[in-house]
């Protein structure tokens, strides 16, 4: 026992020494999927020498594991794809504030938690797909107009039980308050062509089919739909562009990340955000998923790029976490399943 | 068809009968227990706005959807699983051989990726409504996306549960059963219906729990669907509402109502007999169908397998062929060995508790050990994740205070195999108990007596006598636990070790980021992996007996 502890620090030692580094490996606990997020831990352990080590999950289970676990738990890093969670993890104070000038450089204010307790790594966004056979792009305007008559038995929608529509719907509760919203997620629900899709894919190749016009989407699902099938008649519109009206855009999401209360390694897990908002990782970032960089300095891939610019809702990602319960109830409540 | 119970042999004294067998009994129902009392404390905490909001936008909708649903699986596979039972287990035609074993291979696919193949294949932008559509302007589209929909693939998908469960049960009938009702006047059909269906309930009704349980606790499939069910209110307030107390008060409705359920059938057949004396049905002793009806059983078992595995089973591959070279490689193999060291350890334990439980209700039935064997099962009806967390609980607060007194450096329990394999446990007793409860029901009190008069006690008497008689429920046992564990996410997901991912993970990576197509090469390899198994045990049973 004693010699194989004997052998395991000298070991220990010469690797370090070898490798010049000595900085201790980073736990990340992650609901961005393995296929999306290994290659940058890949990346920053080639280029630091510093391992992280990480285990995948959905966001409900990962946080009632932070939480069981206290302040013995092994993770240094609480990561996410949609910005709700990331808020509720604050909430519950299972997040630590992070200081740094870097971060604050890298990333707009709008896409980080008020408190720095989280930062938004690359921004997803939430637009409009229609068929070009059958419409106009002057036809469309905001996501709020697809509740207008003329829409009727034209739209497919995702399900309301996914996050990014309660997202949509939360930061839309922000811009109008909770009555002129309902009252819009009711025309929306009045108008579809048929029963809600469980994925944005379903819901895009409907209106490829010719079943709808008109749906909302993450635009990496049209991306990657494209990629496959380039020729279906589909093309992205950007809703909410009025140049007048400051407070209103695309509805962006944001996959992000913060440091947990009781890391073991906040100093480690601190740079590694750090250069998760670098040039670098915001480019690999995006790309892997062809998601939108968060870092605004960052120029966009080239195929994401081809869908034009946008503006985005300025308003902090973090009501989305705020407002999401009384999103989902409004959702209940309108019928939209 | 019923005689009075067989006497229990160590006289037990009350309603707990206190003796040696609950020393083993009772760990074994904590394992369950304690996950569930977790959940159960959050009964305390009642979050009254979200109760209000489901209570009137939510659960009426909801109720209604998971009774039909309950209601359809059960029909639906009571009816698939029993006929096909019968005419492998029990009957002789071209092809039996063959489908003894492939009808069970539905159950190696995952469900929910099943769901989602069958939507493509049928739905508007669908092949065949495209077709449809295109060369015969025919506007129609199957109405996949609806209540029928759902319940027809779940059907598909958990029939195995009552055809292996059923099959074990005429078995082990035999065919002697039949004939002395032939011999008394009976027709063939009337001897199944009125003698070899009743006598089969026990196994019939152990695999028709296990496929209603798991019915209520699936979230993948109707998701797929977007059907909501009670379970969808349980990940609503827990994910969406944020409020994991009324996930938890929820479950605790869920399985408080299965609980009482499963005692109550199990009363209903507690003044019962079900054991049947004689041999079981070997080769020779096959009722041979001839010409139509031969024919026509031939054909039943090629439309169940054909649409239960192979039309998914063939979409899948093709989708694998399109991502194979891109996402194959060497991690498959690790992938692969997690997952069937996992199952097999897995399989074996839960296997094992089984067997001591439901030899322990049978030395002592009392009603404290009907109640501890019925609460052992419960885990299998709790949503996954929902049961995850409560085992998750324990363990990490148990690993806190070992930190604590000790001074350890991290945590000692967390990410080890042997938690995994515990968590296993909890949820899928049923699955290994459901089976061994009904082959210990049909080895008659007589043999007990036999082994007693001759100084064969005990638990001694469990491995010498009972055992070689149980070899069919064992292997049923444990080739669905194998296969469930193979497909199982949510606690595989929170206590696995750093690193230490199977191909269901796998599969969990791809579906939720919607990349269907690439979690098609996971989910086969998961059918094939699953399969090997699975072929060995049926075969083996089949061996078992003869």
């Amino acid at each position: 026992m004693h010699v194989f502890r004997t052998l395991t620090v000298a070991l220990a030692t010469t690797l370090s020494v070898a490798g010049g580094v000595s900085a201790a490996e980073v736990v990340v606990y992650s609901a961005r999927n393995e296929q999306l997020i290994k290659p940058l831990f890949d990346a920053y352990t080639k280029e630091t020498g510093v391992a992280v080590k990480f285990v995948t999950d959905k966001e409900g289970p990962l946080m009632a594991r932070l939480k069981a676990e206290g302040k013995n738990t092994p993770a240094d890093i609480f990561m996410t794809v949609d910005a709700g969670n990331l808020w509720q993890a604050a909430e519950e104070g299972l997040l630590a504030p992070v200081k740094s000038k870097t971060l604050s450089a890298n990333i707009p204010a709008h896409l980080r938690d008020p408190d720095n307790q989280w930062f938004g790594l690359s921004v997803r966004a939430r637009t409009l797909v229609y068929n070009t056979n059958k419409v106009k792009p002057g036809d469309l305007s905001s996501y709020e107009a697809l509740a207008d008559a003329k829409w009727k038995s034209r739209l497919c929608l995702r399900t309301s039980k996914k996050v990014y529509n309660q997202s949509l719907v939360a930061m839309m509760i922000d811009e109008y308050g909770e009555a002129k919203t309902e009252a819009m997620v009711k025309g929306w629900v009045a108008n579809l062509a048929t029963d809600p899709f469980p994925d944005d894919t379903k819901a895009m190749e409907a209106v490829a089919a010719g079943l709808c016009d008109v749906t909302v989407v993450n635009t990496y699902y049209f991306g990657r739909l494209m990629e496959k099938k380039p020729n279906l008649p589909l093309a992205i519109f950007w809703p909410n562009q009025d140049a007048k009206a400051p407070n209103t855009g695309v509805h962006v999401n944001v996959s992000g990340a913060g440091v947990t209360h009781h890391a073991k390694n906040p100093f480690g897990a601190g740079q590694l955000l750090e250069w998760l908002s670098s040039a670098k990782a915001q480019n690999l970032y995006a790309d892997v998923n062809m998601e939108y960089p968060a870092n605004p300095r960052i120029k966009w891939d080239p195929l994401v790029a081809s869908w034009g610019k946008f503006k985005q809702n300025p308003i902090n990602v973090a009501q989305a976490g705020k407002l999401q319960a009384k999103a989902v109830m409004l959702m209940d409540r309108a019928g939209y399943k | 068809m019923s005689r009075p119970a067989a006497q229990p042999l160590e006289a037990p004294s009350g309603a707990f009968g206190f003796s040696p067998t609950w020393f083993a009994a009772l760990p074994i129902a904590l394992i369950t227990a304690i996950p569930v009392l977790v959940l159960m404390s959050y009964l305390v905490h009642p979050d009254q706005e979200i109760w209000d909001h489901l209570w009137q936008f939510v659960l009426p909708e909801l109720l209604v959807n998971t009774a039909w649903l309950v209601l359809g699986v059960g029909l639906g596979v009571t009816l698939l699983g029993v006929s096909l039972a019968w005419l492998t287990g029990v009957c002789d035609y071209p092809g039996r051989r063959f489908f003894s074993w492939a009808l069970m291979l539905p159950l190696a696919l995952p469900a929910y990726v099943t769901a989602f193949v069958w939507i493509g294949l049928l739905d508007f932008t669908g092949p065949l409504a495209t077709w449809l559509r295109d060369t015969h302007g025919i506007l129609w589209t199957p109405p996949i996306r609806s209540r029928g929909g759902v319940i027809l693939v779940m059907i598909l998908a958990l029939y195995p549960y009552v055809y292996l469960t059923a099959r074990a049960a005429f078995q082990g009938q035999g065919r002697r059963l039949t004939e002395a009702a032939q011999s008394l006047g009976l027709s063939r059909w009337q001897a199944f219906w009125r003698v070899a269906l009743p006598m089969a309930r026990p196994g019939i009704m152990a695999g028709l729990l296990l496929a209603i349980m798991e019915t209520l606790a699936d979230f993948g499939t109707v998701s797929v669907f977007n059907y909501n069910t009670f379970t969808t209110a349980i990940y609503k307030s827990w994910f969406s509402l944020f409020s994991l107390p009324a996930a938890a008060q929820l479950a605790s409705m869920l399985i408080f109502f299965v609980f009482v359920v499963a005692l109550l059938e199990n009363q209903l057949r507690a003044g019962r007999n079900y054991a049947a004396s004689g041999k079981s049905s070997s080769q020779a002793g096959r009722v041979r169908l001839k010409g139509r009806h031969a024919a026509l059983a031939t054909l039943w078992c090629s439309l169940v397998f054909g649409i239960a595995f192979i039309i998914p089973f063939w979409q899948l591959a093709d989708w694998t062929g399109a991502v194979f070279s891109e996402d194959f490689d060497s991690r498959y193999l690790e992938f692969a060995w997690h997952s069937v060291l996992l199952s097999g350890l897995g399989a074996l334990m839960v296997a094992a508790l089984a067997l001591i439980l439901g030899y322990a209700q049978r030395l002592n039935p009392t009603p404290g050990m009907r109640i501890a064997a019925r609460l052992s099962t419960l885990g299998y009806a709790l949503p996954g994740a929902v049961l995850a967390v409560g085992i998750f609980i324990p363990i990490a607060w148990l690993d806190n205070q070992l930190i604590e007194t000790f001074q350890l450096d991290g945590q000692i329990l967390g990410g080890t195999l042997a938690v995994m394999l515990l968590a296993y446990c909890a949820r899928f007793l049923a699955v290994g108990f459901g089976p061994l409860e009904s082959g210990l029901g049909r080895i008659t009190a007589s043999v007990d007596e036999a082994a007693q008069s001759l100084g064969v006690t005990g638990w001694r008497r469990l491995k010498r006598v009972h055992l070689p008689m149980l070899r069919v429920s064992l292997f049923t046992a444990m080739a669905l636990t194998f296969v469930d564990i193979m497909k199982e996410l949510p606690i595989t997901l929170m206590t696995r070790p750093f690193g230490w991912d199977t191909l269901a993970v796998r599969v969990f990576e791809m579906t939720s980021e919607g990349e269907w197509e690439r979690a098609a090469l996971p989910s086969v390899a998961i059918a094939l992996v699953g399969l090997l198994p699975v072929i060995y045990l049926i075969r083996h049973a089949d061996h078992a007996d003869t």
